[in-house]
């Protein structure tokens, strides 16, 4: 697989807060990568460089390829943005507001009526085409959001924050389109976002902290290095939880013991058979790792 | 040409369809229409009156003439700069809204950008200022007619020419503003103040020497007299005609600004073009320059 971002040794600084520092990645072509870190970790500015709003201090940056210092806008077809909020002009219709930024790719007349077909079956707005933009519900929005983001078929798609807000019903149906356009088109999905059940399922994860890379990996091999493996048991007495030995906490109906990782589960199994009749092994979730690795967790839109 | 075209649009139709912007930019004129309905026409024609010498028969209609194009020419020249600074203030709103940086991620050229709120905002204040020349030409018409076809075609010229002027100083000005505060600061100041220094409320004849020095620096001042002069130029002459002294016809343009003056020294109509085209041709290309280095430092 080819790197479609590549980002070597950036740093940007705003007078004396470094925003960024001696940042490396590559994103692979196809992947959803996830990019993490609470308010004023330097993921926003390093989008804002990715897709050439902001200067940058020093480093490399390349964008399928290319240089981004070395060549003028051309890369910018190559990426489509959803902002944290809505950017489309509130007191146009839908479909003014799709066909004026179609424009500014270039796609109009009948290749923007074919687009336009695709995407409204797609994220289902067909009927919203003629209402103002500015009074549209939060989830309708959204969908817009991401239409105007896809309407150039982008192979980079940058999510900030896409979901923060919205309900479950319409975080699936975006999720469902994302996937889809990423399946048939291989387009790379760069993330960025609160909720660590989407970066859960992303196929490479970057934690970022203060500007530079505190972790990254698969979500497995961070849930592997920065958590270990929890055992939940049900149906013991708590006497039998603390004879294992082992940390553990009450929950509803059961009690959740934490283990280094898998194997020691199964020696723990292994050792207090009549302990462990009614139990499931689970590894730890991406909250756990995030907190480990930043002492900071993120809760669905606000850092604590 | 078409992103250009549909970028045009867009930009226009948010203007028409943004009713505190559309509403704000006639706010000057309005104020003009207001001052003009409850004293300022009846102290501007009986300023007249008084100066007809007696023996001498004056039909009401050109009196009435008079003050209407005066009133005309002020409304023009007040409009074309305050509503080209408000349909312009859509290149600060877009930076407020985030849709500027949405557009930005585009590949779309920065020039093509400039263009278009440049066009934009000038055909939404050369279409308003033509909708208040024709109101103004037929309200002329009902209360005294003495303007010519060609008055009207060089009254359209300077509404060009003074549109272009105001599109163009708006933004220059409106390129460095960035948030809703600043919006509302200029927008105030510039309804509020340019009535005043193009001569529009009050005749520049009637400041002090001072002050008719300093506004004799800024360019709007012979956009007026321009006006002044193509909306009431052919009812002063048939003021002549009828028998008033070409003495007196000639401090009465002195009094309405027909007649301007460069340190005591009288403007031609000819160098008023001049100055008018040239400085904006110089803003044009200061915008144009400042929209090159804005692309230059991003890269």
């Amino acid at each position: 697989m080819n790197d479609i971002i590549r980002i070597d040794g950036l740093h940007k600084s705003f007078g004396e807060v470094k925003a960024v520092q001696d940042l490396s990645l590559k994103v692979r072509q196809g992947e959803l990568f996830a990019f993490l870190g609470v308010n004023g970790a330097g993921k926003s500015t390093t989008i804002s460089i990715i897709c050439g709003q902001l200067k940058k201090d020093s480093g490399r940056v390349f964008v399928n390829g290319y240089d981004i210092d070395s060549i003028k806008g051309e890369f910018k077809t190559d990426i489509g943005v959803v902002f944290q909020s809505s950017v489309l002009d509130k007191s146009l219709t839908v479909l003014d507001n799709l066909k004026s930024r179609a424009a500014l790719y270039g796609i109009y007349g009948e290749d923007f009526e074919n687009k336009l077909k695709e995407l409204s079956e797609l994220l289902d707005f067909s009927d919203l085409l003629k209402r103002t933009v500015g009074k549209l519900s939060g989830g309708q929005r959204r969908r817009i959001d991401i239409a105007r983001a896809l309407l150039h078929d982008p192979r980079i798609l940058i999510l900030d924050e896409p979901t923060t807000g919205l309900d479950p019903q319409t975080r699936k149906l975006l999720w469902d389109v994302v996937r889809e356009f990423q399946k048939k088109k291989n387009m790379t999905v760069f993330l960025t976002t609160h909720y660590m059940e989407e970066a859960a399922d992303a196929d490479y994860v970057v934690i970022l902290d203060s500007g530079r890379i505190a972790a990254e990996g698969t979500p497995l091999e961070l849930k592997n290095t920065y958590t270990g493996d929890f055992i939940t048991v049900y149906s013991i007495t708590e006497e039998s939880v603390k004879r294992l030995g082992k940390p553990y906490e009450a929950i509803r109906d059961a009690y959740r013991i934490k283990v280094k990782n898998t194997e020691q589960a199964t020696e723990l199994i292994t050792k207090f058979p009549e302990t462990f009749k009614d139990y499931e092994i689970t590894k730890g979730k991406m909250d756990d790792v995030f907190l480990s690795v930043t002492g900071k967790s993120l809760t669905g839109g606000n850092e604590e | 040409m078409n992103t250009l075209r549909i970028l045009i649009g867009r930009n226009i139709k948010l203007f028409f369809k943004d009713k505190g912007m559309f509403f704000t930019s006639l706010i000057t004129p309005l104020i003009l229409l207001v001052l003009y309905a409850t004293f300022l026409g009846n102290v501007f024609e009986d300023s007249f009156r008084m100066v007809i010498p007696e023996g001498v028969a004056i039909d009401d209609n050109i009196l009435s003439g008079i003050v209407g194009g005066q009133l005309l020419s002020s409304l023009l020249a007040v409009s074309c700069v305050t509503v080209a600074f408000c349909s312009n203030m859509l290149m600060v709103q877009d930076k407020v809204t985030g849709a500027a940086m949405d557009i930005a991620m585009t590949p779309v050229k920065g020039s093509t950008l400039a263009l278009g709120y440049y066009i934009a905002s000038f055909t939404s204040t050369f279409i308003i200022s033509v909708a208040a020349m024709a109101a103004g030409l037929i309200y002329i018409s009902v209360i005294g007619w003495y303007i010519t076809f060609s008055d009207v075609m060089f009254i359209l010229f300077d509404v060009f020419l003074l549109v272009m002027f105001g599109t163009a100083l708006s933004s220059v000005i409106n390129y460095f503003l960035t948030t809703q505060g600043q919006i509302s600061a200029v927008g105030s100041i510039v309804s509020s103040m340019y009535g005043f220094i193009c001569g529009a409320y009050m005749p520049i004849s009637s400041f002090g020497s001072g002050v008719q020095k300093m506004v004799s620096f800024l360019p709007g001042t012979y956009a007026t007299s321009l006006l002044r002069n193509h909306c009431m130029g052919s009812a002063f002459d048939e003021f002549e005609d009828s028998g008033v002294p070409s003495e007196i016809v000639e401090a009465m343009r002195d009094t309405v600004d027909c007649n301007l003056y460069f340190f005591d020294k009288e403007v031609a109509v000819p160098v008023m073009y001049l100055v008018l085209g040239s400085s904006m041709l110089l803003l044009v290309g200061i915008y144009v320059l400042m929209n090159y280095r804005k692309s230059r430092r991003i890269r």
